[in-house]
């Protein structure tokens, strides 16, 4: 029987089976940031332990860093500065590459590590942040792990891993226009819910997932964990192995040519045997937002919101009944009849050039509706500069936007800045969880143009209406 | 190094919502330090309290009620842990006293975390948290739950008892405490063996 692209993954990664199902595998690269990864670090010197290789761990700051033109190491969340210093310090003596702030290469680390090169079909790649599959949008083998098996990791190069289950998502048939990588993980997510795909990495594939540019694919793999996958992925191809070329930390020259012999093995085998097969048509898909507060709690946005009574689940039930009074909604409501205070583009999942291309189409010539709070964060230093290079950040300016320096910015509250109790934010991250981005804030997830038509109507909107209305 | 984890018998309290996510079991702002340690305080922080700056406690949220203030263990929802990697979740979990939770499923990173701390997660299916629940409400501070890691089984009182799977190499990392770095760094050979092998094949990986 073949195999799955993420089994060849594994075999190739493999260095003791441990013959329960666990394997102890090797990890190419090791991504941290200042908000777990300094942890990590502390850590490993507390415990008299090293880097075992430095040279294949990269650290950035983004999580607590203000995203302020002219920002420094002080922060608005409270005791950030301790982070960013410890972060620094720790990276230094441990002689990891260090992205510090000022450096082009700065950024969001999932933003950063596709853009570098250091993420290359084929990697294994780990970081103590739930968002690591991303990557898998490069045919990278990248998942989440917690600060302890980031320690493992970063002093053994390896981590003892379960393996787990395969499932397969083809998104069939053609992408309507409007509708985005985004749209089509949040449809995903309504259907099978935040748990379905719990113990299963995740393959996507066919021609809607074909069709899709790089950065979408990234967009796509970075919510398989808001689908309680292990991780996603998606096989290299053409597309990849032109978007790697000549990335810095990428191979070059004759190592380039053998490492492309390499990755054109990579894909599932025609008989390769995945425990769970599921087909999505997305010939009639329309633009997708949440209503909730779980990206579970998703649905198309010419749609009204959902009637916990007709739900036959009592927890699923009560957890929408909990979800409406947190979200101060009632069933029945129009998506497109709710008002917003903020709309906020950028986080991992939604700040690379496409994505602010995107919402730049949708904001020019236009205005911010009166009275919304409008911020784009792009997602890495790189990100912003080419922006400011296609004049984007004029057309967001242009429009009502803030530009900021990149990080994760408010996709999370950290006792900084936020967006204010009950305020209903639009918002192109991952995450519409409880208090996610600020006390009693209430955010919508969506995609970046999304967010922009909705940033000028001042209600929830897609980019196609605001072309017709 | 963790503690070894045997058996344990305690108050369990019945936290009954799906989906809670680590963002809700610690709030971002609640880890303050470049630390582990004092997270028990921020635990459930945005639940737990009417107001975060008094920290006066809601009555109404259920580690706040007697006797729950002192469960060990936690009866819950599915996908118990989703949401971002942040071992503090596991950590204030465990500062604060928790040593078991009961759920249908987790989320996997938090999963990881919960055995790499000393902590067991159980999973059960809906039907029978539901019959836990139902017989600790009864009586909460007499009837405690007893969960056995070397039999693998789960017990209230005398009439109810559930057998649940955990894999074997977890069931054994809780058992021991081990160390796993400690004996991962015994096979380094073989680490070193697979890399010599490896840099021929993916000379590109390794820079």
């Amino acid at each position: 029987m073949g195999l799955t692209l993420i089994e060849k993954i594994w075999q190739e990664h493999e260095v003791i089976n441990q013959g329960d199902g666990n394997s102890l595998i090797y990890i190419d690269r090791i991504f941290l940031h200042e908000r777990t990864g300094s942890i990590a670090l502390k850590g490993l010197e507390k415990a008299n332990r090293s880097v075992r290789n430095p040279s294949h761990v990269f650290c950035t700051l983004d999580h607590i860093v203000d995203t302020f033109p002219g920002r420094g190491d002080e922060t608005l969340m409270p005791s950030g500065k301790d982070f960013i210093i410890s972060t620094r310090s720790s990276a230094k003596k441990a002689d990891i590459n260090f992205f510090d702030l000022g450096d082009p290469k700065q950024g969001i680390v999932h933003v950063v590590s596709p853009e570098q090169g250091i993420a290359l079909p084929g990697v294994t790649l780990v970081c103590p942040d739930s968002h690591t599959c991303t990557v898998g949008g490069l045919g990278a083998l990248g998942w989440g792990i917690g600060s302890s098996e980031c320690e493992h990791a970063l002093s053994t190069s390896t981590l003892t891993v379960k393996k787990p289950k395969m499932m397969q998502v083809i998104f069939d048939g053609t992408l309507p226009v409007g509708v985005t990588a985004k749209d089509l993980i949040l449809h995903l997510i309504q259907k099978c819910g935040a748990a379905g795909g719990t113990g299963y990495a995740v393959e996507f594939s066919g021609p809607v997932v074909r069709n899709l540019e790089i950065e979408a694919r990234l967009t796509l793999c970075n919510m398989a964990v808001e689908f309680g996958a292990w991780t996603g992925i998606v096989a290299p191809d053409d597309k990849t192995l032109e978007y790697i070329a000549n990335r810095p930390f990428a191979p070059q020259g004759e190592t380039y040519h053998k490492a492309l012999a390499h990755w054109e093995n990579l894909r599932s085998d025609s008989d390769a045997h995945f425990e769970a097969i599921l087909s999505i048509d997305c010939e009639t898909m329309s633009p997708f937002v949440t209503w909730g507060t779980s990206p579970q709690h998703a649905i198309p946005i010419d749609e009204s919101i959902p009637d916990p009574a007709q739900e036959t689940d009592p927890s699923t039930q009560k957890s929408m009944h909990r979800a409406l009074q947190y979200m101060g909604l009632n069933p029945g409501t129009k998506m497109k009849d709710i008002a917003i205070d903020a709309a906020f583009i950028g986080s991992c999942t939604n700040s690379r050039l496409s994505d602010l291309r995107a919402a730049s189409e949708v904001l020019k010539d236009r205005k911010v509706a009166s009275g919304v709070k409008a911020i784009c964060v792009p997602g890495s230093s790189l990100v912003k500069q080419q922006a400011e290079e296609e004049g984007l950040d004029q057309i967001f300016k242009a429009a009502g936007f803030e530009w900021r320096e990149s990080g994760c910015s408010m996709c999370f509250f950290a006792g900084g800045e936020s967006f204010g109790e009950q305020q209903r934010v639009i918002t192109t991250t991952n995450r519409n969880f409880e208090n996610r981005q600020g006390k009693r804030t209430r955010s919508h997830l969506a995609s970046p143009a999304t967010v922009a038509a909705s940033a000028v109507s001042g209600k929830l909107n897609d980019a196609n209406s605001l072309e017709i209305g | 190094m963790m503690e070894p984890f045997e058996q344990h018998t305690g108050i369990a309290a019945p936290l009954m919502q799906i989906n809670i996510d680590t963002d809700a079991i610690i709030p971002s702002r609640e880890m303050k330090s470049v630390s582990k340690k004092g997270l028990e305080d921020g635990l459930f922080a945005e639940w737990r309290y009417l107001s975060l700056t008094t920290r006066k406690e809601n009555p109404e949220f259920i580690l706040n009620q007697d006797p729950y203030r002192s469960a060990s263990l936690l009866l819950t929802g599915e996908n118990f842990g989703c949401g971002s990697s942040r071992e503090h979740a596991a950590w204030a979990l465990y500062q604060w006293g928790i040593r078991v939770i009961v759920a249908p499923s987790f989320g996997s990173i938090f999963y990881n975390n919960c055995i790499q701390n000393g902590i067991l997660p159980v999973v059960l299916g809906p039907e029978k948290i539901k019959e836990l629940q139902t017989f600790v409400e009864l009586n909460p501070a007499v009837n405690q739950l007893t969960v056995d890691l070397r039999a693998t089984i789960i017990s209230a009182g005398s009439n109810i008892c559930y057998p649940f799977a955990i894999e074997p190499s977890d069931q054994q990392n809780l058992l021991q405490g081990l160390d796993a770095i400690g004996s991962t760094l015994k096979m380094m050979s073989s680490i070193e063996a697979f890399e010599e092998n490896d840099i021929h094949r993916r000379p590109w990986v390794y820079l």
